[in-house]
């Protein structure tokens, strides 16, 4: 048997159904990696004690009809849990501790999965490096000084440093999809309505979505078909029949049509981007799927588009954290300077920046212009994803128009840091599902994804798709473990 | 409605019009808030009745209270309005302590209800007021300023409590219609049973815009806003106030600002809360953790099928049927309550009498003791026995009005008073004709005066008889008999 902590879910499930392995030995195996791997710097919070507590229980009285039977998970600090401090990566939320759970954690411990603890994020989930977070940045572990992407940034180098067997992040422009990619790990942004949100520290409403973050393509459907659930306390939630993803999985993809988009070969894109794509397609057409050239036409606004809308939503969402009701707060003489200090203190650069954007677009006179565009625009981007869909079952994209870059490398050019997301962002503004699966190398040797995007509701295709990708891929991360201390 | 009666401010033979709209704000009664399960009750100790989405703890997300849209359907209807099947939930964003969210959950472009009309029932005839819109939003927290002489305390208990906006257009011209304008609105939706329109408890408030024009002029002037005033009473005295303020301005030639003003209750005046440049901007956008809200055909259909008797209409079958004065009817059905009471009483009495005797003795009661109609201490049925006896020559008027004043102690039985108190109208002709018989001889001097053509006396004779009688004569009897002997 291989090192506890390298296996997969499917893996670690396996072993402890067939009684090979003890949830408390998995646990343990996992929490001493990570007292060892303070250097990525990805615990927020940790739940150690509690996490053994808890697999001790689950060892006494096993239940081993549960999808997730005594698996230790650690979760991005955006996910509310009960008990255990939850800060969005940020200061304003510093000292809080939820009195309730996220409907989609609550998934996770209802299938018998034990809370490791709270992975680093960007604060409020807004950045592409996680270098916004009030708790420091985290390291790649595929490269000193490196960053593992972001949002969820905490979740995809835990994950890839066998700090968690799975993880689940949150997806609003890629948040899941470019750090899964920049750390040679799977990530899955479901359909809108799929994962509930209620509970889910919110940054843009109408774009969040939680979704998977794995080694492989069969652990991210075992964990997706836990997470996804209808939930009456979400009212965008969506009331549908969801697959058996990992029942349902499949590798068999002989006939189905996948797009290729032209308007994704954009200016300056690395040959080894180019590339990456080329080899996808091959890929593609070797498990007996049929390439089609479609075009998504205004793939172009995507960009300009989504920082209009996710920072109206977050302006409005984020103006809970004024430091009445709970949190961090700022004294001042009367209500005004409190709030003013409160949140210049609480609040980082990045977040400010975007409350400010978010204010102005939605101001009198400025609103039709930006917000109500946008909106109009957002349609145009739906449109064309439908009749793309009308055409084919599925469309391949590279997933980030660049590999991991350096810590430091962007924070002072906020543009640059924004294109990161030009291939993830469109799909977040259709509501549409897309995973990124890792699928080559650049010349560091630093991974690269693939992604696959779907109709709505079709996450079972693009699950299987990858699968079959996956398997001709044969990626495999070159990770050395050196942040490793004793 | 004649010239006469146009309310008008003059000034140096100039004669101002007063142009008011208003926006009421009115609960809606339901047990739990617009968009949690949180309890509406009022009085409750503060902040027991906050849910972790009144309070917007992070992640927490509204879902809507679908008896709050029935009730806003419902409302609509009764105003003859039109029931919008898709409207949008926005937040308009501001930042005050007591307003958890940061935003409030309202309805901005695309309100539930769209533009209906209010009957009022004016001295000199009826009147037409038109409703703009009515849209459904939650309230906000309460901040307590004057417990902690340090800090402002905040109680959310009110927080997320679903209020129905109704907009009027500026159709109203004094304070007398504004004052016919909310009862009429209040008795709308407590035949609805959906706003009990408690001013006392805030569950009725009104911001009130006023504008002042000369008359003739077909422009509108330039409006201010009295943000809410929780009676009908400082209603019109802000009207008053302001209205004088912006005349005066005229007279002396400045400009009227368009601003927002608060009324200050003591000095009887309004003063400025913030001017136009100074007004939020509220960033009113639709809020994306709710879908658009789509109301079917069907539901519409099945709430109008539950729909009341209202106001109008019962006052339509009220003069129809019982042939009773508008003046009447429209007192009758002014509040539910009253209606009721009215209908259980002419159920077995006569509809004449029962409404003389509830629109004159038992409201002169309710109104002494400050009572509703549902806290009369006098019984449907009771005064209905009282109106039979009445009715029957049982007793006079006369009598039937001391038997009512022993009635309301008590809600006691008129039959029981009547009979233990030997109160029995005196209805034997013979009986009467002796007691005039005695009257007649008392009096001769007075006899021959009338006689000799002093008409007047007549009377004199009758208050004789019935005193004779104790007050207990039939007095058509006393009449009848006296006539003829007086004139025999």
């Amino acid at each position: 048997m291989s090192d506890i902590t390298s296996q997969s879910l499917f893996e670690l499930t396996s072993n402890i159904k067939e009684k090979k392995l003890s949830s408390e030995e998995i646990t343990k195996a996992f929490i001493n990696r990570a007292e060892k791997s303070k250097k990525l710097n990805v615990y927020v919070t940790n739940n150690f004690e509690k996490a053994i507590d808890q697999s001790k229980k689950f060892d006494s009285n096993p239940n081993l009809d549960f999808k997730l039977p005594g698996i230790p998970i650690a979760v991005k600090d955006l996910f509310c849990t009960n008990g255990v401090r939850t800060t969005a990566g940020s200061k304003i939320l510093n000292n809080f501790v939820p009195t309730y759970e996220s409907t989609v954690t609550q998934n996770l411990w209802s299938q018998g999965a034990i809370l490791l603890g709270k992975l680093n994020c960007d604060e409020f989930a807004m950045g592409s490096s996680n270098e916004t977070s009030f708790f420091g940045n985290v390291q790649n572990p595929v490269g000193e000084n490196l960053v593992p992407g972001g949002s969820s940034g905490g979740s995809s180098a835990a994950v890839a440093a066998n700090l968690t067997p799975v993880t689940i992040g949150t997806d609003t422009g890629g948040s899941i999809r470019q750090p899964a990619s920049f750390t040679g790990t799977v990530g899955l942004k479901p359909t809108y309505g799929s994962c509930s949100r209620y509970g889910i520290v919110a940054f843009a409403s109408s774009l969040d979505q939680a979704g998977p973050m794995t080694k492989n393509v069969r652990d991210c459907s075992m964990l997706l078909e836990v997470i996804s659930s209808f939930d009456q306390k979400d009212s965008t939630s969506i009331d549908y029949k969801r697959n058996y993803y990992s029942k349902e999985l499949s590798k068999d993809i002989k006939g189905k049509k996948i797009g290729i988009p032209k308007e994704y070969r954009v200016d300056n894109m690395p040959d080894e981007i180019e590339q990456l794509w080329k080899n996808g397609i091959s890929y593609a057409k070797d498990c007996g799927a049929e390439i089609i050239d479609i075009s998504l036409p205004h793939t172009n606004y995507a960009l300009p588009t989504y920082y209009i809308v996710a920072p109206a939503e977050a302006s409005s969402n984020l103006a809970r954290y004024d430091g009445v009701k709970y949190g961090f707060r700022s004294p001042g003489q009367n209500l005004i300077e409190m709030y003013e200090k409160t949140r210049s203190e609480g609040f980082g650069d990045e977040v400010k920046r975007r409350i400010m954007i978010g204010t102005y677009v939605l101001s009198s006179g400025y609103y039709d212009a930006y917000y109500l565009k946008a909106q109009k625009v957002r349609q145009l981007i739906k449109k064309d994803f439908d009749d793309a869909f009308s055409k084919v079952d599925a469309i391949l994209t590279p997933s980030t128009p660049s590999s991991a870059f350096k810590i430091g490398e962007k924070t002072n050019d906020p543009v640059s840091m924004y294109l990161n997301d030009i291939f993830t962002v469109p799909i977040n503004l259709a509501g549409l599902p897309g995973i990124s699966i890792p699928a080559g190398k650049d010349k560091n040797n630093y991974p690269l994804g693939l992604q696959v995007i779907g109709k709505p509701f079709d996450e079972q295709n693009i699950l299987n798709i990858s699968y079959a990708l996956e398997d001709k891929i044969n990626f495999k991360n070159d990770i050395s473990d050196w942040w490793l201390s004793e | 409605m004649s010239k006469n009666s146009e309310y008008l401010i003059e000034r140096e033979n100039k004669q101002y019009e007063v142009i008011i709209g208003l926006e009421v704000h009115a609960q809606v009664t339901s047990e739990s808030k617009l968009f949690s399960q949180s309890s509406t009750k009022f009085g409750a100790e503060p902040n027991t009745q906050v849910s972790l989405v009144d309070a917007a703890f992070p992640g927490m997300l509204p879902v809507i209270n679908e008896f709050c849209i029935e009730q806003a359907i419902k409302t609509g209807i009764g105003l003859k309005a039109k029931i919008n099947k898709k409207s949008v939930f926005d937040r308009k964003n501001y930042f005050y302590a007591d307003l958890p969210q940061g935003y409030q959950i309202s309805q901005y472009k695309y309100p539930i209800v769209g533009e209906g009309k209010v009957i009022l029932d004016m001295p000199n005839g009826q009147k037409e007021i038109g409703i703009e819109r009515l849209h459904l939003e939650q309230d906000a927290g309460k901040s307590i300023h004057d417990i902690d002489p340090n800090n402002t305390l905040v109680d959310l208990n009110r927080s997320g409590v679903a209020l129905m906006e109704i907009v009027s257009k500026p159709d109203l011209r004094s304070p007398d219609e504004v004052n016919v304008y909310i009862k009429k609105l209040r008795s709308i939706m407590r035949y609805l049973g959906t706003c009990d329109g408690n001013m006392q408890e805030g569950s009725l408030r009104a911001d009130v815009n006023v504008s002042v024009r000369l008359k003739g002029e077909t422009e509108f002037g330039t409006r201010c806003e009295i943000k809410n005033v929780n009676s009908i009473k400082f209603m019109q005295m802000a009207i008053i106030s302001e209205a004088n303020r912006q005349i005066d301005l005229l007279e002396e030639r400045k400009e009227i600002d368009q601003e927002t003003r608060l009324f200050d209750t003591k000095r009887n005046e309004t003063r400025s809360m913030r001017s136009k440049e100074d007004a939020h901007d509220y960033r009113y956008f639709p809020d994306p953790d709710l879908l658009p809200l789509e109301i079917s055909q069907e539901l519409i259909e099945k709430i109008k099928s539950d729909i009341p008797e209202l106001p109008d209409e019962k006052k339509k079958r009220f003069i129809d049927k019982f042939n009773l004065s508008p003046y009447e009817a429209t007192i009758l059905v002014s509040d539910i309550e009253t209606s009721n009471f009215f209908e259980e009483v002419i159920k077995n009495s006569d509809v004449k009498l029962a409404t003389n005797w509830i629109t004159g003795e038992l409201f002169a009661v309710l109104n002494e003791k400050n009572l509703e109609i549902s806290q009369s201490p006098v019984s449907a049925k009771n005064l209905s026995k009282l109106i039979n006896l009445i009715k029957d020559g049982t007793i006079s008027g006369k009598i039937a009005k001391t038997v009512f004043e022993q009635m309301i102690d008590g809600d006691q039985d008129p039959l029981i008073i009547v009979k233990e108190k030997g109160l029995k109208q005196e209805s034997d002709p013979k009986a009467i004709e002796e007691l005039i018989n005695k009257v007649i001889e008392n009096n001769s001097d007075k006899v021959a005066e009338y006689k000799s053509g002093k008409d007047k006396l007549f009377g004199f004779f009758v208050g004789q008889a019935m005193k004779e009688s104790k007050g207990k004569g039939n007095p058509q009897l006393i009449n009848k008999i006296l006539k003829e002997k007086l004139n025999g």
